[in-house]
């Protein structure tokens, strides 16, 4: 029991710290992603290539004046940001990230609790974070906020009918509500996973449809529009309390894309069988990373590139040579695998919000009630009836 | 530790319901009765019906009661104004309130027998004398006892739904016209 209570502990600060910089660090790489795609460097100023701006961001947040607004409604306005950050970092704790790790003698999961209803826990408590933005918009006492809050409300609403529906399409065929299971039974390759085996491209794709609707991203970043909302429901916000939103959005974009990774690409399962070398890819990638860096390193084209590349060359060629070691590689590469899918899906959101406009608020509306809902319908009803076909 | 879990949340279920009639504003009635609905939650939980909780916080608390805030803010109802009480509802009230509690408290002694108790996670450890993956409270059980032994109340409770749906629809329908 003691040993219990110590592990969960240490894992749920690795979990915590780990998220926390992942969420300071997404935004820059967001930035990053956008600037290359408009053609621009992005932040370049705090740091080599803007690596310390989160740094720089977080210290700005904390230090700026925390403003209330004497009009507001004080308890709801107060506790909007905490019950939005809450709900957002509190589904992480049943993601698994890997199979077992061993460290000093002990064994546990790489995931911080195993529900055996996993995947109905990420669900509840992402329909909960609803309440955070609504009550943001409300509390405010604010037209623009309210109006942001009321059509944040009325589109999560509705993108959670083909959300659910498409996320029980894969429960179907893998018959289990343990998000572990669920990657378990995709084990043994690309061809396992439930994108291919279940054929489930098209709810694949609805849910990543409907999971940008429920985090509020571009294209149906609505509730924030900021050429016709202000700033939308947290018009009224400033220093950390806006901050906690901010966040909750990123934490909210990693759960998502956590959610797509486990249900349909297999989780931390790696696309072919190790037998035939799918260990060694991460150790190739950061190998060729750091070859790459140390061949600019010789033919540096600015003076301080001399530098800097051979320190990120050695580093690349370090992790290439961790990732080779048979006491890591074990829990490690199903780490790297996960990242990567993981990564993979919180890209295309980047792209993607590089890429498309804006709907109109009908446009958004329709879509969901009169394309994606009879789609996933139409989905399930097809998957049960093949699953009861061939069981 | 499930007599302490329970005692606070059955604590916080009775001041939340109590607070949803005393707000006189509309959305701190509505967070109230978000909040019953989730130390409800809690305390299926706790005997171990662990999907009815989780169907629960999804359905009441997380679509319900969002959907009731979303037609408060919708219709921005201000906070209402206490008035027209009856000096009689003030001396009857709470003696009233006492007297239903007890009939209500002699009742449920009635039903049960003395020296029953209360199961904390119930479902649970009768299923763990029977068979794993059996427990009562499980996606599973609850599914098997909808489609097969009431499958008929089930089907019957969705096409009163429909009815419901379709209602609305025509009588939102003929305002428009």
């Amino acid at each position: 029991m003691d040993e219990f209570i110590v592990i969960s502990l240490i894992k749920v600060l690795v979990v915590f710290a780990v998220l926390m910089t992942t969420l300071a660090y997404l935004q820059w790489v967001e930035r990053k992603v956008i600037a290359h795609i408009q053609v621009r460097p992005g932040p370049y100023r705090v740091g080599p290539h803007g690596l310390l701006q989160p740094l720089a961001d977080v210290i700005k947040l904390i230090t700026k004046e925390d403003l209330v607004p004497p009009y507001v409604n004080k308890p709801l306005y107060l506790a909007a940001p905490f019950l939005a950050i809450t709900m957002a970092l509190l589904s992480i704790s049943v993601i698994p990230f890997g199979p077992t790790i061993e460290v000093a003698g002990h064994k546990t999961w790489m995931q911080l609790t195993d529900l055996n209803m996993g995947v109905l826990f990420v669900l509840a408590v992402s329909s909960m974070g609803v309440y955070g933005i609504a009550l943001a918009g409300w509390s405010s006492n604010n037209k623009y906020a309210l109006l942001g809050g009321l059509r944040s409300s009325a589109q999560m609403i509705s993108y959670e009918l083909p959300l659910s529906l498409t996320i029980a399409a894969p429960l179907l065929i893998t018959n289990t509500l343990s998000l572990r299971e669920l990657v378990e039974k995709q084990s043994g390759g690309i061809w396992n996973w439930n994108i291919i085996h279940g054929g489930q491209i098209v709810s694949f794709i609805v849910f990543l449809i409907a999971a940008f609707a429920e985090t509020n991203r571009v294209p149906f970043d609505l509730p924030e529009a900021e050429n016709e909302l202000v700033a939308g429901f947290h018009t009224e916000y400033s220093s950390m309390k806006f901050a906690s939103f901010f966040m909750a959005e990123y934490a909210n974009m990693i759960t998502v894309s956590c959610m797509a990774t486990l249900l349909f690409l297999g989780g931390w399962v790696a696309p072919w069988p190790a037998e035939y070398g799918s260990s060694l890819v991460p150790a190739v990638i950061f190998a060729l990373a750091g070859v790459i860096a140390l061949y600019h390193a010789a033919n540096a084209a600015r003076s301080r590139d001399r530098k800097t590349f051979p320190v990120f060359g050695v580093v690349f060629l370090l992790i290439a040579v961790i990732f080779l070691l048979p006491m890591v590689q074990s829990w490690l590469v199903p780490l790297f695998w996960f990242c990567a899918k993981t990564g993979g899906i919180l890209f295309t959101f980047m792209w993607i919000r590089g890429t498309l406009p804006r709907f109109r608020y009908d446009q958004l509306m329709g879509f969901t009630w009169k394309f994606l809902f009879p789609v996933a319908v139409l989905n399930l009803l097809v998957t049960s009836f093949v699953v009861a076909l061939v069981s | 530790m499930d007599v302490i879990l329970f005692l606070i949340f059955a604590v916080i279920a009775v001041v939340a319901a109590i607070n949803v009639v005393v707000q006189t504003h509309p959305i701190s009635s509505a967070i109230s009765l978000v909040g019953v609905m989730g130390s409800l939650a809690i305390l299926y939980l706790l005997l171990g019906a662990e999907f009815i909780a989780a169907a629960q916080v999804i359905v009441y608390a997380g679509a319900i009661m969002v959907l009731f805030i979303f037609v408060i803010m919708l219709l921005n109802a201000g906070a209402e104004v206490k008035k027209g009480q009856s000096t009689m509802a003030l001396f009857l009230g709470l003696p009233l309130l006492a007297g239903l509690l007890l009939v209500m408290c002699w009742y449920l002694q009635g039903w049960f027998p003395a020296g029953t108790s209360v199961v904390f996670g119930g479902f649970q450890s009768a299923a763990a004398n029977a068979a794993p993956l059996q427990a009562g409270g499980s996606a599973r059980e609850v599914g098997m006892a909808l489609f097969t032994r009431y499958l008929l109340p089930f089907e019957v409770t969705s096409i009163l739904i429909l009815i419901a749906i379709v209602g609305a629809i025509v009588l939102a329908r003929k305002e428009m016209e």
